[in-house]
């Protein structure tokens, strides 16, 4: 390489390095910022922004929901396992909401402890599998478990079929 | 020996005459590749794979968007050596292929936003959210728009092509985040599904189609890099002796 090539090269790795460490020193700094949603045991330990609108993200706690049967008002717990927050809710909910299932709640906090959403996403796990599969999983009689992680999970069922 | 052989391919792809010739050559195959790979994925995806256990058929889909996406990062880092090589090596050659991946990895990119879109109405219940995956990669069509519009911005080409190939490497910032966003925050989006080591959260059923149609989007990309940039070269080199040669020797003056 000659010596006017070397430069260059030294000139343009300095330029991705430089840039580089820029910006994931300032993607820490914003990092409370760029996360999208919190969870109820931040919720619980009153780690969020007091009155404003935020986001809730968790699982529907089984057997939690409850549908006003005149109206579109649907009332739940978020939970991540280990604590539960109380949503309430007016308006139709995504294909994929439903017991178990992860949601991220739009809305705010109010004093007494209730969130009350005015909008609700499901947020969908990374896992397809074909109906019959999830039919078999659950005849092997080992749902996925609150908090289980689906490798530890799935290495079961293999175990149980086999 | 195999080594200085891979090295003087490359020095004569380097030339113009040769890269035209090369390009010629090869895109067809490629196109014909594509096709075929496309019509196979297509036909898997639609008829043969079974419905996923929650959004039943919605999901197919991911056998355009997921390809879609990974093309347009790995067009990304492609174009990120090739610009790298045209700015240390100024060969004219990359500096052309560089700036022709910019439109191809746009649109790969357009797509991978808009059949994200379509699926999350439904799934997630909105078109759009400012979640960490989604705003970068919302970011990178723009800086792909960027390289376009700098490189178009100047009359002198080669000028254009060297200071868009600077953006090109401040750009190159934005594919680790792309990546890495729904793992470092979290996300509406969800993670990773697909895993090069370790195990899938894909049943093994479903994956054949998805292998035909990121070879596919592969193929389509380097025909339409070579026909772009054979294109660009023969616009650039008009006046040019070999270009007026070949007009010749084709009929047309």
């Amino acid at each position: 390489m000659t010596p006017t090539r070397k430069k260059r090269l030294a000139v343009v790795s300095l330029l991705v390095l430089g840039v580089g460490s820029a910006t994931a020193i300032a993607l820490v700094a914003l990092n409370d910022n760029i996360r999208f949603s919190i969870g109820p045991s931040e919720i619980i330990a009153g780690d969020f922004p007091e009155g404003r609108q935020l986001r809730l993200g968790g699982l529907v706690a089984a057997g939690s929901v409850s549908r006003d049967p005149s109206s579109l008002a649907v009332s739940f717990q978020v939970t991540d396992c280990i604590h539960e927050v109380p949503v309430t809710f007016n308006g139709i909910l995504p294909d994929l909401f439903r017991e178990g299932q992860g949601v991220i709640a739009h809305g705010m906090l109010n004093a007494d402890g209730v969130f009350h959403a005015h909008e609700v996403l499901a947020r969908h796990d990374e896992t397809y599998m074909p109906p019959e599969v999830e039919r078999a999983m659950a005849l092997a009689g080992s749902g996925l478990v609150c908090g289980e992680p689906l490798e530890d999970h799935l290495a079961t069922v293999r175990g149980q079929n086999r | 020996m195999i080594w200085k052989t891979i090295k003087v391919g490359f020095h004569r792809l380097g030339s113009p005459a040769s890269f035209y010739r090369f390009s010629t050559l090869v895109s067809p195959w490629l196109w014909a590749g594509f096709a075929l790979c496309t019509a196979i994925g297509i036909y898997y995806a639609l008829y043969v794979v079974p419905p996923d256990y929650q959004q039943s058929d919605s999901f197919r889909i991911l056998y355009v968007h997921v390809p879609s996406a990974w093309q347009a990062m790995a067009g990304y880092v492609v174009m990120s050596i090739l610009a790298a090589i045209a700015l240390i090596w100024r060969i004219r050659m990359t500096e052309i292929m560089a700036m022709m991946c910019a439109p191809i990895g746009a649109a790969f990119t357009a797509i991978c936003l808009a059949t994200g879109s379509i699926w999350g109405r439904p799934m997630w219940g909105t078109w759009w959210e400012w979640d960490a995956r989604l705003t970068s990669m919302l970011v990178l069509l723009f800086i792909y728009l960027g390289i376009m519009g700098l490189y178009a911005a100047f009359d002198d080409r080669r000028k254009g092509a060297r200071v868009a190939c600077i953006l090109i490497l401040v750009g190159l910032v934005n594919i680790p985040i792309i990546h890495f966003s729904v793992e470092w925050w979290t996300t509406l989006h969800q993670g990773k599904t697909i895993r090069i080591f370790g195990e899938s959260s894909m049943h093994y059923s479903m994956m054949p189609p998805l292998i035909w149609m990121t070879i596919a989007v592969k193929l389509m990309f380097g025909a339409a890099l070579l026909d772009r940039s054979r294109n660009e070269l023969l616009t650039q080199d008009r006046r040019k002796g070999w270009v007026q040669k070949k007009l010749k020797s084709q009929g047309v003056s």
